[in-house]
């Protein structure tokens, strides 16, 4: 059996000694009424540390592990660089809790204050909170925070991430608030149906940059559409994106949100993940969540301390506008690690090759009978048509250690880039799709 | 603690100040010090109507958030805007800082003199 | 100490990138016409940088940490290990289901395991964090009412020594909240909640043990009354880890609860996150439970969606890694481990409350489960020293604080939760730390309210970071 107990059993006598007990029952016995008392707990027994890790290392083993991945859709496979995961591994970082004691938890807070600064930056927006549990609730929460007494329609474009598009709608089961779905119209946001659905009721409408399909739309016309109704504009946007393309902050948007993993998290089937949430001035107060501000302690030194907490629930209650009161801290600080260690050129250069090879990998599948399935601008992901089913194409591709794009049924393929994938790796998979068609 | 005499007074620590057909309310002497340094004040907006003895604005400390209930009923003409950005204001002058202004005032609740509200605060400090 | 902005020259970089091995090919749409303003640093300086903010953080790893309700025990490095494995870390949320058999069955044997452990029939594990699992259980409880044509059942009782997130959550579920005050015992006021309970009830919230460590002895009584009143009872596990293998939630009369897997099942809290808040709950809700459900046919395990579930609260299926961590935790501990885990994070409370109630007040003097609240208010009254000023006196013992000023209903509230991770020799050093305290403190109340003295600043002002916010860095013109 492994136990992390540390007394001793003679050193728990002593204790329930010391306590004033005669035994383990007795102590429970003082409190818990027996009719609530549980016998024998029907688990496996307890394992030794390395019969756990073989145990683990069998699970892990059964799981494919694919050599080079041309699938996002929300899940994007970037390069690691080797400071971050030695940078987060740090035990005073893993082990510490919320830095609610300031004096002692002045790296974690500073380490959230850079990241809300660069979070900041990157959006162009004025304020960043803390983070939140990933982008999916970083879009729920950034349009739960635009309703107000009379405005409480919520729009969501029909082609933002589908996992997003599920978490927005059950915080609005959550919050009462009536969700519609702008349709789509080749591939982006219908703009002549965004504006007929538009009204005095209308607290925000959300979009992706670029959106599910890897389409970078017309924001700005987006947002004008939704300021003209004096709905707000919640833009969801993917960060290594932003490395080139225009800000959310230039568009228009009152609030920016975005999955995070992208920057330095592992695939890790879906999480821990990082929602980072920004706002401008205006909506300050609205966010959700922790946030960092700067301070002096009496002698004049700079500190830092959660500020703004009389926002949040633990002083609020029921009156607090969200429940969250954690944040992905060490998510947060991984995204603040590798952003550093990339530095404002390397973002760049990061979307640079990321858009690039989507581009030539798109140009090659249209020299084979991929044809794009929409006319459009796209950062790293796009749609083709297949000439085969999805099913038969993926097949192959796994065969080969490849995890093609992710199918969306068995005429489209939604492919994704990223600076991982070699020419050589895209000239494999068109090579692998010819002999499909040839079979 | 002082307490004007012009004005009035109301048990949930806010106070009044009648001018012509209009009103203008905001916390006692009494209730800044009880709260400590207020760090925000969550005000209504111009034309929301305010209900005597419902909230109708919240004033947060570091570590807490109170209500303010309106001593009146009637709709909210102007709010103080200075406020929004020098809370501190609140604490340094309770009665220069008021948080609105109101009119089409209906009916207001029981008003107590600056000595019967000097009581009352006196009182509650004591309980 | 400086910013990382404040570190590093223009020019400065890593080399992280390769070159493009394509033709450079951009989308034509606008680009962004600010440049972002990041660090430009070596890795040395970057690596230096973090290294020198890690000395000025404290975790459990630095030393003893009993704040009180977070369960801040010692996280095995195991875990850590486990979590790596590229075969988790590295699969892809969306491959397709044959190739991740080891990821659902680790899911499938999770479920297993903490259903036995609370009594539950079954659990997702979508939620991130404990607030977030309140809010999914509470969800649950709605679609529940809607689907038997009960939504006028709008109200959940939460006693007035809850969690602050329990009444949150509520309202962001749609509910309305009716606070219930807590008997002189500290536990629930049954001719309150008799009271409160009616056509409206949709449900009860309730710690056991609550907030004051206090196993409530009328659980069973206070479960019937909401079942008979047509309520369900939600049960907060944010204090599991005082009953595992003692008593289980589901036996108590729960119908559904959330987990903190990053308290009771020894996953690290990594400065605030990720956690992992999964939901269990009994077979008649099963159906509403949000994500995905891994069932196995024939040794092959399928992901499949509930009938009616009430949707998602994240993206793909909650933190994996967290729970990666947490299903090692319970392998190795198993079934004779868990219940020797809660049953000496009890006794551990006990012995230091012991140790301290003839100096400190204790409120609720009988027994504790894994944790007690002492109050100062007597000292306030008497000499000013306030629970801050203990508080922050012990970082200068190298401890870090209890929880402070919670629960609410008692004042000057000192929360203290030792875990079972702790020796005898660190909980005699806390008590010795607590009791020089007590005593520096009355003698020099100015001397304990100056305190900390040698941490690397001392209390921040918060008044200013509130009132003029700084929330982010602004480089010099």
């Amino acid at each position: 059996m492994g136990s992390y107990v540390i007394s001793t059993k003679q050193e728990q006598q002593e204790l329930l000694k010391e306590a004033g007990f005669a035994s383990f029952e007795d102590l429970f016995a003082h409190q818990i009424p027996p009719e609530v008392r549980c016998g024998e707990l029907n688990l496996p027994e307890g394992l030794s540390e390395l019969e756990a890790l073989e145990q683990m290392q069998e699970l892990a083993g059964r799981n494919r592990v694919f050599r080079s991945i041309f699938r996002g859709a929300g899940a994007y496979d970037h390069y690691i660089p080797a400071i971050v995961k030695s940078v987060t591994s740090k035990e005073e970082f893993v082990t510490a809790y919320t830095p609610y004691q300031a004096e002692i938890s002045q790296g974690v807070l500073q380490s959230i204050f850079e990241y809300q600064t660069m979070i900041c930056e990157l959006t162009g927006m004025d304020v960043s909170n803390a983070s939140v549990y990933d982008g999916a609730t970083a879009a729920a929460e950034g349009v739960a925070m635009c309703r107000d007494r009379r405005r409480t329609r919520i729009l969501v474009s029909a082609c933002v991430k589908p996992e997003t598009l599920k978490v927005i709608r059950t915080y609005c089961f959550g919050n009462d608030l009536a969700l519609e779905i702008v349709p789509e119209k080749d591939g982006r946001t219908d703009q002549e149906a965004l504006q007929e659905m538009l009204g005095a009721d209308t607290a925000c409408f959300y979009a992706e940059e670029p959106n599910y399909y890897g389409i970078v739309e017309e924001y700005q016309t987006l947002g004008e559409l939704a300021h003209r109704a004096g709905a707000k504009y919640v833009l969801g946007c993917n960060p290594i994106a932003l490395g080139l393309l225009a800000t959310p902050a230039e568009y228009g948007a009152d609030v920016a949100v975005g999955e995070g993993q992208p920057l330095g998290l592992p695939l890790a089937f879906g999480g821990p993940y990082l929602g980072f949430m920004a706002a401008t001035k205006d909506m300050m107060r609205k966010l959700p969540g922790r946030i960092v501000g700067e301070t002096t302690d009496h002698e004049g030194r700079r500190a830092f301390v959660l500020t703004l907490q009389a926002r949040e629930q633990h002083i609020r209650r029921e009156k607090a506008s969200s429940n969250i009161c954690s944040n992905q801290a060490l998510c947060a600080m991984t995204a603040a690690v590798y952003l550093a260690a990339l530095g404002t050129k390397g973002l760049s250069d990061a979307a640079v090759l990321c858009t690039s090879k989507a581009h030539y990998l798109q140009k090659e599948l249209e020299g084979i009978g991929y044809p794009l399935r929409y006319e459009a601008p796209f950062f790293h992901e796009f749609v083709t048509r297949t000439p085969v089913a999805a099913s038969r194409v993926l097949s192959a591709l796994e065969e080969r250690g490849i995890l093609g794009g992710l199918p969306l049924g068995e005429k489209e393929i939604l492919w994704c880039t990223t600076e991982k994938n070699t020419k050589r790796q895209m000239d494999e998979v068109v090579e692998v799709l010819k002999e499909v068609a040839k079979a | 603690m002082t307490y004007p005499v012009e004005l009035k007074y109301v048990k949930s620590h806010e106070w009044v100040r009648e001018d012509g057909d209009v009103v203008y309310i905001g916390i006692t002497d009494y209730a800044q010090d009880a709260l400590g340094d207020l760090v925000f004040v969550n005000l209504p907006e111009v034309g929301d109507e305010v209900t005597a003895g419902e909230a109708f604005a919240d004033v947060e400390s570091v570590k807490a958030v109170s209500d303010v209930f309106s001593p009146v009923t009637g709709v909210v003409l102007e709010i103080n805007e200075e406020l929004l950005d020098a809370p501190e204001q609140i604490n340094q002058d309770p009665y220069g800082a008021w948080f609105i202004k109101v009119g089409q005032v209906q009916e207001h609740e029981d008003y107590l003199s600056a000595a019967e509200y000097e009581e009352h605060a006196q009182a509650e400090a004591e309980a | 100490m400086k910013l990382i902005f404040e570190r590093g020259k223009a020019g400065r970089a890593l080399s992280i990138l390769p070159p493009l091995d394509v033709p450079e090919c951009l989308p034509d749409v606008p680009g962004r016409k600010t440049v972002p303003h990041l660090p430009e640093v070596s890795e040395n300086e970057l690596s230096r940088h973090y290294t020198e903010l890690a000395k000025q953080t404290y975790g459990v790893n630095d030393g003893f940490y009993p704040l009180g309700s977070c369960t801040m025990k010692y996280n095995p490095k195991v875990n850590e290990e486990a979590a790596a494995l590229p075969g988790f870390a590295q699969i892809h949320p969306l491959q397709p289901e044959h190739t991740v058999q080891g990821a659902l069955e680790a899911l499938h044997t999770v479920e297993q395991e903490l259903c036995e452990i609370t009594g539950m029939d079954a659990m997702t594990f979508q939620p991130a964090a404990g607030a977030h699992g309140e809010f999914t259980g509470l969800l649950t409880i709605k679609a529940y009412l809607k689907s038997r044509g009960e939504e006028h059942r709008k109200k959940i009782i939460v006693p007035d020594s809850a969690h602050g997130t329990n009444p949150a959550s509520a309202v962001m579920a749609g509910f309305t909240i009716v606070n219930i005050p807590s008997g002189a015992d500290g536990c629930v006021d049954l001719e309150s909640l008799r009271n409160a309970v009616g056509e409206d009830t949709a449900g009860l919230m309730l710690t056991n043990p609550n907030t004051l460590g206090l196993f409530d002895r009328n659980i069973l009584e206070i479960t019937r009354i909401v079942h008979e009143a047509g309520g369900l009872c939600y049960y907060d596990g944010a204090n599991l880890n005082a009953v595992m293998g003692l008593a289980r939630p589901g036996d108590m009369g729960f119908d559904v609860i959330h987990l903190n897997l990053h308290k009771t099942f020894s996953t690290p809290h990594g400065g605030g996150g990720p956690g992992s808040g999964p939901v269990g709950c009994k077979a008649f809700l099963r159906e509403f439970l949000p994500g995905i459900r891994v069932n196995c046919k024939d040794g092959v395990f399928h992901m499949e969606h509930p009938e009616r579930t009430l949707g998602s609260v994240k993206a793909f299926y909650g933190n994996f890694l967290v729970v990666v961590k947490a299903l090692t935790y319970v392998l190795m501990l198993g079934r004779e481990g868990i219940p020797e885990a809660s049953s000496n994070a009890v006794l551990n409370a006990n012995y230091m409350m012991r140790k301290l109630e003839d100096l400190y007040d204790m409120p609720y003097p009988d027994a504790c489960m894994h944790e007690f609240v002492m109050s100062l208010e007597r000292q306030k009254h008497e000499n000013g020293v306030t629970a801050m000023d203990v508080a922050k006196s012990l970082q200068d013992y190298g401890i870090h604080p209890p929880t402070m000023y919670f629960p609410l209903i008692v004042h000057e509230a000192l929360m203290v939760e030792p875990t079972e991770t702790e020796s005898k020799e660190t909980l005699d050093a806390a008590i010795q730390a607590f009791r020089e305290i007590f005593a520096h403190a009355a003698e020099n109340p100015a001397e304990a309210a100056a305190s900390p003295k040698t941490t690397p600043i001392g209390r921040p002002d918060e008044v200013q970071a509130a009132r003029k916010p700084v929330l982010r860095y602004s480089w010099p013109d």
